[in-house]
């Protein structure tokens, strides 16, 4: 019922526009492509490297107050999850979520032979490889390729950026990176660029004069779809004016909306924190906090809280020990934070960090990110895995 | 359009950065082939070497030790580089634009481009990118042999492959491994133990904190070592001779010149011919480019606009066909940012990928709209990610803030005088209703179906000049502008 109902809803604003419409789209029209299924992801970058031992605190552990003696969190101070860890103070609408069963946390997450450059970890988180290969495609935009190959316009997989990461660029799809569906409309707007659509090629051959009028065609035609939709049922609520509000506002209304959008992209940093990290961490997990809260409402109240995951992740983890500047250095396996009205295993997954066994004073993964990819494109997209990764990684259980 | 035009501005595209807008009538008089000759001749000079870096870095480096003493600076002194060469290494990117858009020796800088992606680094020490960059550009035209050689010893290189730390007893097997997959055969040719043999004869190739190479025998393991069925005593320089007595590594490299240079859809049998030659000829460049640039082929309609301009060619191209003088030129960085081509800051160790890679809607939009940006000298709207890597944790807050500056929205505007009047001169002699053909031939290397008639209501009419002008921005905001 709901799929027919939004279809009907997608095709007609299509529809209604196609006076305007370029000759060029036309030919796509047919296909407006919702996907199967209305679970939605939204990915949570932390860029930088957010350090995972103090955003969940093992506040019994010797050894963390031993390696960390000016940067470590009191027990007292952290907001405590069970007996043996708490969250970091600033995140308090995380340990409510926690509190009420919508929040997942996986520890030691990363992959086998960890890279500790920013732009090298983040391919490799951002393309899921493993770390001796390159791959010139990201995860999500594979999952484009996969799904909506034929669609008219990309926006199932949407960015929350002027520029489009390269997880969400596939072979042949790439997905829409946009700040404000009224910039982007605005933009696309230009009447010369209509001009040119009317006019330019049209054959759907893989020439690259081709390609170009095709990516300027599902530009102009995602702006306006996407426009149209945040304006449907735009969020009342209040957001914080910080970037990641705004941003989450905006996909908290498109959320609400009839857009056919199964994955929304979002990034916050600068996490990477070699100086003075108490007061630059505590600042980027407050804007979190406060924009997470708003956002988790306004799903709660529209009744999709349960169809939507949030997932986070960071280049890399950092060091167990503090370096000399009040800060800490690029190190490797990690925390994810997961939230959602519909996990099916809640709380801390899996074991705390063992901080006895370091290698090279660096945390062992025990879980491959890969594997909670694979988790989500099967079990919550609903797609192939095996086609988007490339291999079969075991799935986890969290949803 | 004049046959030889289309066919000259075709040589200028791939063999350099685009046709210098002053020379259209030379465009349709000569021939191609004397044209390129000119080009290849200009590019045989041996290059001025670009030296920007601070001389405080130098001096910091270079100082007098005590005999036997090992230079260790201090952690504010080493921050201090880092601090410095951020800068540096944006002066040198500017630089290197800048010798792009004004230098004659076109097919050196181009091919020099290519090598810069080929052996793609990033470190955030300014001495080191330029030595590579310099050794690149001296070579870039000359043997492989040496060119490899000689970028495999520079400290660029080996730190940023961690031959620094591939030892005796505990290699590494990075530089290996990249030698092998990307900058000589390619994947196939080799197994698991042909990279763990060659890591080992790579074991004692250092550099000195100056940027020196430096080979360190008591690091090095010397001995017995089998690489592609060749056992022996092998060293460093021993495994770069046996992969290029490898055919394979000719085809490799031929193949991805042809793809840079000529079509991203590779021609194999083309391909096999060229790569003979340069595997004979042991492996001159400059005679792989004639016989490229001087084959009918290369003129084939399917070759003439069937490439997507890398960034730094598109925008190195406005520049050369609407000379200007450019205010605050690190916008030009921020352009590169946003269209995913960085000098000096290439995606991985692959370099960058190219062809429709480079498009996607946000980049597409950005690119159709800068030429009116310049055209008014108007505001940059869009942001650039944060690159952490030089970034460095924001340690500094003065230089934190000075890169903040370049993402702020709204604020990067591009701040430029274009030179109309060296532009426009060249359209003296053209008819009024042949100015509309002469510049869309002179911009556009690929039929446009949009007429003049189409473009009516947004050509400025009020006099000839402001009617050139505004025919050039708006042919420039198109899609098959950003072909060549």
């Amino acid at each position: 019922m709901l799929i027919n109902r939004r279809k009907f809803l997608t095709l007609g604003s299509l529809a209604t526009s196609g006076l305007m419409l370029p000759k060029f789209l036309k030919a796509f029209e047919g296909s407006a492509c919702i996907l199967g299924g209305n679970k939605v992801l939204v990915v949570l970058q932390l860029s930088g490297g957010n350090d995972g031992l103090n955003t969940l605190i093992p506040f019994r552990n010797d050894i963390y107050y031993r390696e960390r003696p000016s940067l470590a969190i009191s027990k007292e101070k952290t907001l405590a999850l069970n007996d043996d860890a708490g969250i970091h103070p600033s995140l308090s609408h995380l340990k409510t979520l926690h509190d009420e069963g919508n929040l997942a946390i996986l520890n030691n997450v990363g992959y086998p032979n960890p890279d500790r450059s920013h732009f090298r970890s983040m391919d490799i988180w951002q393309t899921a490889s493993n770390s001796n290969e390159v791959l010139n495609s990201g995860w999500l935009g594979r999952y484009l390729d996969a799904q909506c190959l034929d669609c008219a316009r990309p926006t199932q997989v949407l960015e929350m950026d002027d520029m489009l990461s390269l997880a969400l660029s596939g072979e042949h799809m790439k997905g829409i990176a946009l700040r404000d569906p009224k910039r982007l409309y605005d933009t696309s707007q230009d009447p010369f660029f209509k001009k040119m659509l009317n006019t330019g090629t049209q054959q759907q051959t893989e020439d690259p004069v081709s390609y170009l009028y095709k990516v300027m065609a599902e530009t102009v035609s995602g702006a306006d779809y996407i426009f149209q939709q945040s304006k449907l049922r735009p969020s009342v609520t209040e957001y914080p004016n910080s970037e990641i509000g705004k941003d989450l506002k905006i996909i908290a209304s498109l959320i609400s909306s009839d857009i056919n959008t199964r994955v929304y992209y979002v990034s916050l940093g600068s996490f990477d924190t070699h100086v003075g990290q108490q007061a630059k961490q505590e600042k980027l997990f407050s804007d979190l906090n406060e924009a997470i809260k708003p956002f988790t409402d306004d799903l709660k109240s529209n009744h999709r809280f349960e169809d939507v995951l949030i997932m986070s992740f960071s280049e890399f983890g950092r060091r167990v020990g503090e370096n000399g500047s009040g800060g800490t250095d690029h190190g490797t396996a990690n925390n994810m934070f997961m939230i959602s009205g519909g996990l099916k295993n809640k709380g801390i997954l899996n074991e705390m960090p063992d901080l006895s066994k370091l290698t090279e004073g660096d945390l062992n993964q025990h879980v491959d990110f890969k594997r909670v990819y694979a988790t989500v494109i099967n079990k919550w997209l609903q797609a192939d895995d095996l086609k988007i990764l490339g291999r079969q990684y075991e799935y986890l259980d969290f949803i | 359009m004049n046959n030889n035009q289309l066919k000259n501005q075709h040589l200028w595209w791939r063999a350099g950065f685009g046709p210098p807008s002053d020379q259209i009538k030379d465009h349709s008089r000569q021939k191609p082939e004397k044209m390129f000759h000119a080009i290849l001749k200009a590019s045989e000079k041996k290059p001025a070497f670009f030296d920007v870096a601070d001389p405080g870095i130098k001096e910091m480096v270079n100082q007098p030790m005590s005999q036997g003493k090992m230079l260790s600076l201090k952690p504010e002194e080493r921050q201090m580089i880092r601090k410095q060469s951020v800068q540096d290494i944006s002066k040198l990117n500017i630089r290197w634009l800048d010798e792009m858009t004004v230098s004659d020796a076109q097919l050196r800088e181009k091919i020099s481009l290519f090598w810069h992606g080929h052996f793609a680094t990033k470190t955030v020490n300014i001495l080191y990118d330029q030595a590579l960059l310099n050794v690149i550009r001296e070579h870039a035209l000359g043997n492989f042999r040496e060119l490899l050689m000689n970028v495999s010893k520079t400290a660029s290189m080996i730190q940023f492959l961690n031959n620094n730390q591939n030892k005796k007893g505990h290699p590494n097997e990075n530089f290996a491994r990249e030698l092998m997959e990307l900058f000589t055969m390619g994947r196939g040719f080799y197994t698991e133990t042909d990279v763990k043999e060659s890591a080992r004869a790579f074991t004692g190739w250092g550099t000195t904190f100056q940027g020196e190479y430096d080979f360190r025998p008591r690091q090095h393991d010397d001995g017995i070592k089998t690489f592609l069925g060749k056992t022996g005593n092998l060293t460093g320089e021993d495994i770069l001779e046996i992969l290029l007595a490898q055919k394979q590594t000719a085809v490799f490299i031929t193949r991805k010149i042809y793809r840079f240079f000529i079509n991203d859809i590779a021609d194999e049998e083309k391909i096999n011919v060229l790569a003979s030659q340069f595997y004979e000829n042991g492996y001159d460049i400059r005679a792989l480019m004639i016989s490229i640039f001087t084959s009918s082929w290369f003129y084939d309609p399917k070759n003439i606009g069937s490439q997507i301009k890398s960034p730094v060619l598109w925008l190195v191209g406005m520049r050369r066909q609407l000379p200007m003088e450019i205010q605050n030129p690190l916008v030009q960085i921020v352009l590169e940012r946003l269209l995913g081509q960085v000098l000096f800051s290439p995606p991985n160790v692959a370099g960058w990928p190219g062809g429709k890679h480079w498009i996607d809607s946000s980049s597409l939009m950005l690119r159709m709209q800068v030429p009116q940006i310049i055209f008014r000298s108007d505001a940059i709207l869009s942001k650039p990610k944060d690159d952490d890597d030089v970034m460095m944790g924001m340690r500094d807050q003065a230089l934190a803030k000075n890169i903040k500056k370049l993402r702020n929205p709204g604020t990067q505007l591009f701040q430029a005088k274009i030179l109309w009047d060296d532009y426009i001169k060249n359209f003296n002699e053209t008819t009024e209703p042949a100015v509309y053909d002469a510049i869309r031939d002179l911009l556009l290397q690929k039929p446009i179906p949009m007429n003049e008639n189409d473009l009516q209501n947004y050509i400025d009419e009020s006099n000839r000049d402001k009617r050139i002008q505004s025919i050039t921005i708006r042919l420039m905001g198109t899609p098959e502008y950003q072909l060549c």
